[in-house]
């Protein structure tokens, strides 16, 4: 598939799972892949209520080259290229509310509201607001969307809670359905209910590594979302995989100097302890993977991205681009998988 | 509440602090020969706040850090190493991967301490493991029984919705439930060595600040001030004149009005409790017997976070005591010059890319290792690879343990 018809399946992508499985990063470097097919993106990283407090980070704008930690008004990451554009800005549940009392005509009860902590009292009471009104948020960004305003994006990414988080997080508005009985929060909720069911304005984009846990719980959070927040999956991203060398198994030290006399090469006993210890801990750890990986095929009929390991501690521009090449590759090969 | 202990009463404390006494067995030998007379002697110990009485408890460890760096797994295997040097060790676990709560099995039990024993066939440890996965809604029940007066009012507060939101889903609360059962574990001195895991954090004050959340929501001073007048029969009518209240509920709805004006009502009384008890597990965090150990990986975003966490530590006057850098690439010694070339046509090539790939990755940790070093000069830094296979049993915890000996 064609990156432009693979992002032109809905207009926001939610991508989630298991903290630090590479939520971040996959957001960018499909921001970056959609923008080199001609779009307009805005990456929307969004804290859960339970981390109002978390710092700035500015780990996707590292990726781009950048320092700076994404704020409340958009940060352009990515523009004036021929083709297109990646934007990011950041949603906080606090502000979000803020924001809502003020659309709402409660300017100035707003900040009574905060100073005496009643907005506390209140998050307290109904612990999915905050966080149905980021949704809110993104929805109003996504209704631009539709109406192809002139500088509304073209598409979303959500740069979603952890995968815990998000499930509580894309229930929220199911949930104030239950508790609110009626005024403007139930409207929005249902807004945004609205919004999450519709496969054509939003879907989910699970992201784990070839690892057990993470596999794990890729598959109980993906069931979970399906069965409570009623969004479409879309695809799940493998990411971190070892790019897979063909290192033979069973080979001792003396092997190794053996094979490389025959090469006409001396190995120290340094050498070949080096090679070989090496060579032992990445083929234990290919061979986890590649279970790990048909595990999650069997247990999770979606189509699956794979984007590779950068052998680096520190991810930017360049692995940004050697990622953005890889996803290039799977989305090629991707074909959208019926559930039944 | 438990009242003032006469210093006559108190145990023999005042003889340098415990952590001092660390793998003085025999001093902990007798403690657990006494049996009840000791644990009598500490459950007074923890009932004082701060001050000699402290001295008597057990070492604690807080493991704090990001995200998915292994904070479970390395509070799971400080406690293990704990029990192999012959200490009576807990671990208390948030939220583990299932493979390690079936290690420990701490899985079907509920939310109090099992005994991990070692594996059928594996040599056993002279101390005592122990493990208790953290169920922070139970441990706030169980605190409402202990702080009401009567059954009645526990029981409204248990049914009220505001109650249950609280407790299953207010920022904060597993942290403060976390720092709760270890006031509660240390409370009664069955253990030497207790270690707590945290929820993952990019605010280490959440946790340091979990036993203050829950009074400032109930100082909060518009309930307050509301509920003064009139204790009985609230209804969220009678404030629907109240602009504050009017807002709020035209927000959220009526219902949730009355819902917390109720919760806050049914509170009126078991505020004091909390209170007194936060303060002295406020106390026991910021006790010398209190160690933080600051867990990260060695990249770049992490370790920002984790440094940023320790900087919000010391702003508190915590110090971090030990960083675990979790899960880095061996170092591997590289090859002789000449040897990658030699070999690039043979059938050993992918060794020699392989170690080449593994060598650089491992080299830019090193970068972000030394950051941490630079850094956090005063802690104690205990490098732990990558290990081949996931961590969640007791064999690999043992293995990541050998990682964590001091020196
Ligand atoms: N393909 C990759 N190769 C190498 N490192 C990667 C790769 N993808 C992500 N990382 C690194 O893994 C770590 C976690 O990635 P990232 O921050 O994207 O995850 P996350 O799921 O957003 O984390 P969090 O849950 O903390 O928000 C980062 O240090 C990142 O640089
Ligand atoms: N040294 C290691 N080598 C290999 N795998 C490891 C190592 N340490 C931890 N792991 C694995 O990494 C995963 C995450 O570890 P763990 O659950 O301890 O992290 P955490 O910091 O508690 O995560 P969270 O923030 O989500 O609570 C687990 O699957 C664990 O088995
Ligand atoms: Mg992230
Ligand atoms: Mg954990």
């Amino acid at each position: 598939m064609e990156p432009l018809s693979f992002f032109s399946q809905a207009r926001v992508l939610i991508v989630t799972g298991k903290g630090g499985t590479g939520k971040t990063t996959v957001s960018g470097v499909m921001a970056n892949l959609a923008a080199t097919a001609g779009l307009r993106v805005v990456v929307v990283q969004v804290a859960t209520a339970s981390d109002r407090l978390q710092p700035e980070t500015a780990n996707l704008s590292r990726l781009f080259g950048s320092d700076r930690a994404l704020a409340y008004d958009e940060m352009a990451l990515r523009v004036g290229q021929a083709d297109g554009e990646v934007r990011a800005r950041a949603l906080r549940p606090d502000t979000a509310l803020v924001e809502y009392l003020h659309l709402h005509g409660l300017r100035r009860i707003s900040r009574r509201l905060v100073n005496t902590g009643a907005l506390d009292v209140v998050a307290t009471a109904v612990p999915g607001m905050p966080d149905m009104l980021v949704l809110g948020k993104v929805k109003q960004m996504e209704r631009a969307a539709a109406a192809g305003l002139a500088r509304a994006p073209e598409l979303i990414l959500l740069d979603a809670p952890a995968a815990g988080h998000a499930v509580r997080f894309l229930q929220s508005p199911h949930g104030l359905l239950e508790a609110a009985s009626g005024g403007p929060v139930r409207a929005q909720a249902e807004e945004v209910v609205e919004m999450l069911s519709d496969p054509a304005r939003c879907q989910v984009v699970l992201v784990t590594t070839p690892e057990e846990t993470p596999v794990s719980e890729t598959v109980e959070t993906a069931q979970l979302l399906e069965d409570r927040a009623g969004t479409k999956l879309c695809a799940v991203v493998v990411n971190g995989r070892l790019p897979v060398l063909p290192l033979p198994g069973g080979l001792g030290v003396d092997d190794l100097r053996r094979l490389a006399a025959g090469a006409g090469v001396t190995l120290g006993a340094g050498d070949a302890a080096s090679l070989s210890a090496a060579g032992r801990l990445r083929l234990l750890r290919q061979e986890a993977q590649a279970a790990q990986v048909a595990r999650l095929a069997e247990e999770l009929p979606l189509p699956q991205l794979e984007l590779p390991f950068c052998f680096s501690a520190d991810l930017g521009p360049e692995q940004l681009e050697a990622l953005t090449g890889a996803l290039r590759k799977a989305v090629a090969s991707w074909e959208p998988v019926e559930l039944p | 509440m438990n009242g003032e202990v006469p210093a006559s009463e108190q145990g023999p404390g005042g003889s340098g602090r415990v952590r001092a006494a660390r793998g003085d067995r025999t001093a902990r030998g007798q403690k657990g020969a006494t049996g009840a007379q000791a644990d009598a002697t500490s459950e007074l110990a923890g009932a004082m706040s701060g001050g000699r009485a402290t001295l008597l408890g057990p070492d604690v460890v807080v493991c704090v850090g990001p995200g998915g760096v292994g904070k479970t797994t390395t509070a799971a295997a400080l406690a293990l190493r704990g029990a192999k040097d012959g200490r009576r060790a807990c671990v208390v676990t948030i939220d583990p991967a299932r493979r390690l709560a079936d290690a420990l099995g701490t899985r079907h039990v509920g939310n109090e301490p099992h005994r991990v024993g070692p594996p059928a066939g594996a040599r056993g440890w002279p101390g005592e493991l122990w493990a208790v996965m953290l169920d922070a809604q139970s441990t706030f029940d169980h605190l409402v029984g202990r702080y009401a007066t009567n059954e009645a009012q526990a029981d409204a507060i248990l049914a009220n919705p505001v109650y249950r939101n609280i407790s299953a889903a207010l920022s904060g609360t597993q942290e403060y439930m976390a720092v709760e059962k270890l006031y509660e574990l240390q409370e009664s001195g069955r253990w030497d060595l207790i270690v707590v895991d945290t929820p993952p954090a990019r605010h280490a004050l959440d946790f340091m600040e979990a036993p203050r959340h829950l009074i400032r929501l109930l100082d909060n001073r518009v309930f307050r001030l509301l509920m003064a007048p009139t204790r009985a029969g609230l209804r969220a009518i009678e404030f629907g004149t109240h602009v504050l209240l009017r807002t709020v509920a035209k927000v959220a709805g009526g219902q949730v009005v009355a819902d917390t004006v109720e919760f806050f009502a049914e509170f009126e009384g078991m505020e004091d409790g909390f209170r007194a008890r936060a303060k002295r597990a406020d106390e026991l965090l910021h006790s010398g017997r209190t160690e933080f150990a600051l867990v990260c990986s060695p990249r770049r975003d992490t370790v920002d976070e984790a440094l940023f966490l320790a900087g919000q530590l010391a702003g508190e006057g915590f110090e971090v005591d030990k960083v675990i850098v979790n899960r880095c690439y061996p170092l591997y010694q590289p090859v002789s010059p000449g040897v990658a070339e030699g070999l690039a046509e043979s059938p050993l090539a992918p060794f020699v890319v392989n170690l080449e790939q593994l060598a650089l990755v491992a080299s830019k940790e090193k970068e972000q290792l030394d950051r941490v070093t630079g850094a956090l000069p005063k802690a104690s830094v205990y490098r732990v690879p990558f290990l081949a296979r996931e961590v969640a049993d007791l064999e690999a915890l043992a293995e990541v343990a050998r990682y964590l000996d001091e020196g």
